[in-house]
This record gives structure tokens, sequence and C-alpha cells, in this order.
């Protein structure tokens, strides 16, 4: 599943990032890392661009782009208020002490 | 106080010989950064420009010093906002350039870092690459007041960090002179921390190895090789950026190659060590749940002004009071600085002697200065509109709402404004394309903004309209007239459209770049950041495009005068008053007697009006026309009063557009036919709609782009679109019969 079919209200898991590489870094850089919780807040009128919430900041991203995120939803829920979202650890797999 | 230096004994490289001289502001967009560089230094910035780029450089002056204290003066210079120091173009480059001291620039002495209090996670990002690069920093946890319940406690990020922190709210003033003593405190011993990321040994050994490909000048003595090294793998690689060289380029690419088939994920490997860091940090900095009272309050604003009906109710209201205010409103202070213009010529006029000096004061020099302030009130007004919408959070909401429409033409959100704005005048239109980010971005929208219908072709629109069509109804139900008017707004919108779709795919071709569109909090617009945008921007234009507009009007001036076949001759001497932007009113008047040779006929102008006649002859135009079109250079508009001068009716009041109507509708060729059919007036307003021969346009883009290649480009290849156009509508409709 990707992010670009999240219902809006609910939060999910990114799994990974598809797509080219400054792409890919610039999201990473934003903080949407594998496991981090994102939030669909909203979608724009026009169905596009969507509204996420990320790390307690907001973000909007293309619906063309948001498909190349995969998320997990199986521990999706819905949020009341998008301000709730939190912040969620980076895989240990990513970090030196593991290696 | 001091808060400082909990210095690791880390190796702190050497101080340079030569005191870098300056301080740094850098922070995520939508921090408050430019509200706190203000706050710092007061009235003192000064804009300026990277060199190369047209990104703006403010620099301003601190003062710190007390009585007892030692009095302190330091330049500040405001970093464009980023999210990151990784840079994919040479804008994105502009903090690593600053930081390190390239580029011509001072090693900076200090970096404040300022941090949106509300949204540490991602804002921390940022300052802790700086750390990495071992730079002196303190950090600002600015909008601190937004924050109501649990806020980051500055201290505690301090001894995080082994920076000093100060918490402020750069619009209350909360904090500042706070934070003041601790910059003092941090000039005098600079605070260094190297902080502990937990990258893997793979991924070092790859920057050890890497290090060894930086360029010579990279080592300026501030920053840690391996950082240098771990700033290009997240730069490079289908980046925009023109000054890397080969072999770090060559370097990089090969450890890509090299991780991918390891099965590694090198970005993930320097970013997620990172933000690993920040989320062990944050817990010791925020304790509880952190509450936003503003956030929440956007939230509930924005399902308003995003709902997919209200939201774009409000928002075309706000568009509407945007060009309301740009064609209406500027009217009257338009009329004022012409009304100013005008007493100064006829001042002129009746105190000095009838002769060239006086018609070059009166209509050249004065004309002209009157041609560059006209565009002040526009200028000034659109760029209270952007400022106000910035501050308040709107700005983003445009951007967001309008995307999707402005992507289809390859283009941000951002880019909306601008091209609203073309419809009243491409000049503050061009001006404002400095609120989009890319360079690509703003070029492409630089060259298609002056094809939408500006305010300055309505009264060329009018004349030749009421002059060459009957006021008749079109099956009985159409006004032919009224038809054509909102003809020629349709023709622009279409072909403003295609032009960005060729264009952005041939000429200003740029990859897509994700948008990344940060919904900051509403927040209560800051007139003074506003006012002092306004003054900036209208300072700038005045000095930089002002003198080329005022010369181009000088130049032409001339170029319609001289020479003077009879200067004793009592026929009106001055060319035509250029500085005559007031939209024309039809006025009834009797026709004066057809004066057979004008003394514009002779003018250099005019030969080149002639000269032009092969050229513009497929299109119906005569060497009249050609006249016209040259006076149209200074402004659009001016084609009606060179039109009236060609004619030798009256000078250059409104009262000679009627019998100047009159003249064209029954000027005859010499087999008696109409010399200005319906036909030529439709090649003439297609002409119009399309070329860019507005020499204030080509100023700024001048300007703007810092090159006479993109002014040049956007002249030429609006003057061959519009002839071809122009030749098709005039030869067809001959082939149709309808000449």
């Amino acid at each position: 599943m990707n992010l670009a079919d999240t219902v809006v209200g609910t939060t999910v898991t990114i799994e990974g990032i598809s797509g080219d590489g400054s792409f890919r870094r610039r999201l990473f850089e934003l903080g949407m890392l594998p496991g981090t919780e994102v939030t669909v807040v909203g979608i724009a009128p026009l169905r596009d661009p969507m509204e996420l919430r990320v790390r307690g900041g907001s973000l909007s991203i293309r619906r063309t782009e948001a498909t190349q995120i995969v998320v997990d939803d199986s521990q999706c829920r819905k949020t009341r208020s998008a301000s709730e979202s939190d912040v969620s650890l980076v895989p240990e797999r990513w970090l030196g002490s593991m290696q | 106080m001091n808060l400082s230096a909990h210095a690791d004994a880390e190796a702190v490289t050497s101080a340079k010989e030569s005191p870098p001289s300056s301080i740094v502001i850098i922070g995520n967009p939508n921090t408050g950064k430019t509200s706190l560089f203000n706050a710092l230094t007061g009235e003192t910035a000064r804009v300026g420009n990277y060199p190369g780029i047209t990104v703006e450089r403010r620099v301003g002056t601190l003062n710190i010093g007390d009585a007892g204290q030692k009095r302190l003066t330091v330049d500040v210079i405001d970093l464009p906002g980023a999210y990151s120091l990784s840079a994919r173009s040479p804008e994105e480059k502009i903090a690593f350039d600053a930081l390190l001291g390239l580029g011509g620039e001072a090693v900076p002495r200090l970096a404040i870092v300022v941090l949106d209090a509300g949204q540490l996670s991602r804002n921390l990002y940022l300052a802790i690459q700086l750390l990495e690069l071992d730079v002196p920093v303190v950090i600002v946890l600015n909008m601190i007041d937004e924050v109501a319940d649990n806020p980051p406690n500055p201290k505690r990020l301090a001894e995080a960090l082994g920076v000093p922190c100060v918490a402020t709210s750069a619009r209350t003033g909360l904090g500042l002179s706070e934070l003041k003593h601790v910059i003092a405190d941090a000039l005098v011993k600079p605070p260094r921390y190297r902080p502990r990321i937990d990258y893997c040994p793979a991924l070092l050994a790859d920057a050890q190895e890497l290090s060894k490909s930086l360029p010579e000048q990279w080592q300026t003595g501030v920053a840690p090789r391996s950082s240098l090294a771990l700033w290009a793998l997240t730069s490079i690689e289908d980046d925009e950026l023109c000054d890397i060289p080969n072999a770090l380029r060559e370097h990089c690419n090969r450890i890509r190659r090299d991780q991918r088939e390891a099965g590694r994920d090198i970005d993930l490997e320097i970013i997620a060590p990172r933000y690993a860091f920040i989320d062990s940090l944050i817990p010791h900095v925020v304790t509880g749940h952190v509450h936003l009272p503003k956030r929440k309050t956007s939230e509930r604003i924005d399902r308003v002004m995003l709902h997919p009906v209200a939201g774009f109710l409000i928002f075309v209201s706000v568009m509407l009071l945007l060009f309301q205010a740009l064609f209406s409103w500027s009217e009257p202070l338009i009329s004022l600085v012409e009304h100013g213009v005008g007493a100064l010529q006829t001042i002129v006029k009746t105190h000095l002697s009838a002769g060239l000096l006086r018609d070059l004061l009166s209509d050249g020099v004065i004309g002209g200065v009157g041609n560059v302030l006209v565009f002040l009130p526009q200028i000034m007004l659109l760029f209270a509109f952007i400022g106000l919408m910035e501050d308040s959070g709107y700005m983003s909401r445009v951007a967001f709402l309008i995307d999707r429409v402005m992507r289809s033409l390859g283009l941000h959100g951002r880019a909306f404004v601008p091209m609203l704005s073309g419809f009243a005048c491409a000049v503050p239109a061009i001006l404002a394309t400095r609120t989009l980010e890319r360079k690509r971005d703003r070029l492409l929208t630089m060259l298609v903004v002056p094809l939408t219908t500006c305010s300055a072709r309505l009264p060329v629109y009018t004349l030749i309209i009421s002059a060459l069509f009957p006021a008749q109804l079109l099956f009985g139900v159409i006004p032919i007239q009224g038809a054509l008017m909102v003809g020629m707004y349709a023709l622009a919108m279409v072909l403003t459209l295609v032009a960005a779709l060729v264009l952005g795919r041939t000429v200003v071709r740029g990859r897509q770049v994700p948008l990344v569109l940060e919904l900051p909090p509403y927040r209560v617009p800051s007139l003074l950041t506003t006012a002092k945008m306004v003054r900036e921007r209208s300072w700038d234009f005045l000095r930089e495009a002002g003198t080329v507009i005022l010369f181009c009007t000088i130049g032409l001036w001339a170029l319609l005068t001289f020479p003077q076949k009879d200067a004793t001759s009592v026929a009106p001497t001055s060319g035509p008053n250029v500085a005559t932007l007031t939209s024309t009113v039809a006025h009834s008047g009797a026709i004066p007697p057809p004066m057979e040779h004008s003394p514009i006929e002779h003018s250099y102008g005019a030969k080149i009006g002639r000269a032009l006649e092969p050229v513009i002859e497929p299109l119906g135009f005569d060497w009249r026309i050609g006249i016209g079109l040259i006076g149209a250079f200074a402004a659009r508009e001016v084609f009606v009063s060179t039109m009236a001068l060609v004619y030798g009716i009256g000078d250059h009041d409104e009262s000679a557009v009627a019998p100047l109507r009159e003249r064209m509708r029954r000027e005859r060729g010499p087999n008696g036919e109409r010399r200005y059919s319906p036909l030529v007036g439709a090649s003439l307003l297609t002409f119009f709609a399309i070329a860019c021969q507005c020499s204030s346009t080509l100023a700024v883009v001048r300007r703007e782009t810092r090159s006479y290649r993109w002014p040049l480009f956007l002249f030429g290849y609006t003057f061959v679109l519009a002839w071809f156009v122009s030749f098709l509508v005039y030869q067809g409709g001959r082939l149709l019969g309808l000449g």
C-alpha cells in the first residue's frame, strides 16, 4: 500500500520510499524515514497535493510522489486531531551500533 | 549569563589568521528567521545578491553594548531558509558556501540556528548538520510563545548539544536581550560541539575514502573532512550543482554504485542515525505532551480555508481583491504620479524658452522619470499583498490550493500570484517571481508572464477595436467589440499556457522537483516586516531597473524627435509623451484638418518605421503603424499617442483619441480601399497580444536574471511568434476573402 491511497485522517507507518535518489533523500531529510508515523491530514480540493503531519510538523507533497512512499497500515489508526500524531523511533538496523 | 560551550575537547580547528567578520542566521522556512534578523539588526539591513544567483543576500549590523560592556558591532547575514544543508541546486548551496567561507564569503564567526520551538524534531536536523561541520553555533528556540504546555527547555537542549541555547519570540521581543548577551559571549569563546552520531563503520570508511577527493578550497580549516564527505554524499547525484569537481562527483558515484551492489542504503545510513540522535535527544528537552494551541486553531481555520467550496470561494475573493488592488486601487496613485509629472513638465515648458534643452528636460528626462515612478504604486501594492499573505501563512495555502493547476504548466503552486499579477502589469509580476525558490521556475514564469493581458494593452485594444471594428451585434446577440475584448483575454490565457508548456520542455527544461510545501500555522501578519519588504523591493526596482527604463525612455524620445527638420516650425516639436500612461478615454472632439507632414515623420524613428515596412507589410501594417510600434516600446499605450503624432493630431492629450479613431477609420489606400480594415485590426491586436515590446519589462527581466541573454530571448521569441501568428491571421483572412 502506498501513501497516496491512505484515507484522510489515518496514521500509517512508512516502510520505504522508492523513486530517484534526490527525491528519497529529500524526504528522508525531512524526517520521513522507514518506521516514521505519518498522518494524512487532508487533500487539496483539486485532489492534489496532500497534507501530511510528520514528526509534529506540516508537510504537503503531490500524489504522484506519495505513490512512491510505501506504508504499512496494519497499525493504522484514526487520529482525532492531526497534531496528536507522535514521533516514532528510527529502526536500529540503520545505526552503527548494530553492526 | 553564560550558557556557552561545554565545548568538547575534540580537535578544534585552529582559528584563521584574518578574523572572519560576520554572523549568519540560518533555519528552516517559517521559523521566524527573518523576524529575528529584523529584530537583531533593526533598520540596518542592506539587500544585495549572492554572486551569480538571484537570491537575496540580506546583511544587517548587530550592535551589542551595555554601559559597562565593550561595544560590539558585527555584520549579520540572513541565509535563505532551508530544511537541510544538502544542496541539489546552486540556490541550496548558498548556506554551505557561506558556512565554509566559499564563494567570496568570509568564514562566519558564528551561526545562529533558528528552530521552531513547536517542531523541534525536523528543525534539529539542520542544527545537527551545522554542528557536524564544526561551525560555532548558538541555538535559538524561536516562537516559544506558541508552545503553551511543556515548552522545550533551552537549558536542557544546551546541555545535550553542548552549545548555548536561548528561547525567544522574535515577534514579541521575548528573549532577545538574552540572545544578544549569549552572542557576545559566543563571539569571544566560539561554542563548538561534535555530536556523537551513530554512523555505521562501512559508511565511515566510505566517508574517509571520499574525503581524499574533496576539493582544496573546501579545506578552509572549518569543517572536518569526514563531515564534508557526508555532505557531498547527500548532495551529489542527479543534482544541478555546477561547481563540483569531476573527481569528487565520480568518486561519489562510485561509492553509490558499490553500496548498491552490496545491498546497502547509503542515504539511510547517513540520515537515519541523525534522526536517531534527535529522537534520543528530544525526551530530555521536552517533557510531556506538547500543546500547540496555534496549530489547533490553524487546523480549524483550514477546515474552512481549504474546503472544496468555501476554500475556493475565499481563494477567488482574495485573488480578486489582489487583482482589483493592482488594477483599480493603483489608479489614483498612478494618476497622482502622472499629474505630478505633467505639472513639472508644464513648469519646465513655461519657464524655459522653446528648444531642444526644454524638450529633452520635459519630454525626455521628466517623462522618463515618470515612466519609472508610474510602476511604483502597483509594485508597492503587490508586495504589500505578498508580504501580508506570506506572513499570515495564507500564501502557502494559495500554493496548496492551486498547485494542481500550476503543476500542469510545469510550475510550482507559488507561481500563481506572479502569473495573476501579470494581468495588471508584467513589471511587478516579474519582480514577484522572487518568491519562487527555483531558478528554473522563476525563469519560466518571467518568460510567459509578458503574454498575459497587462493593463497597458487595454488603451491599444480599445483604440483598434473601436476604430476598426463595427459596433454591431453578431448574430443579433453578441456585440462584436465586446466579444473581441473578451477574446483578447482568452487568447492571452491560451498563449500563456501553451508557451509555459513548450518553453518548460525546451528552453528552460528542468527536472520535476518534488513539491515540498509546509502549511505553517496562521499568524497575525507583522505590518513592520511587510512595510520593510515593500520598501526594499521598491527601492531595488528604482535603483536597478529604474535607471535602465529611464535611459530607454530618453533614447526613444530622441529617436522620435531627431533630426528636427525645421527648428522654427510652429508645429509641435516634441516627441510623444511617453509618460502618458493613463488609460485613454474616448472624448469627442473636433477633427483637425489632416496634416500631410507631421514632424515625427522626419525622425530617425520614422526612418526605422519605414525600413520596417517590408517586414511588417505581410502582416497588413504600413510604416505609420511601424512608427507606432517603435513608440510603443516605451510603454504599449504610447502606441496611441505616437499614432496621433504621426497623423499630426494634437499633442499628447486624451482628446486625440476620438479624432485618431476617425482618421484611422477614414484612411484610404492608393486604390481607395480602407487602409486599416478590420482584418488589419485583428492582425494588429494579435501582434500586440504576443510581442513583448515593452522596454520596462525587458529591463526588469534583465535585472532579475542578471543577464542580457534572457531579455533578448524574451523579446526575440515573442516577436517571432507575434509575427507568425499575425501573418497567419492577416494572410489567412485574405485567403478567406475577409480583407
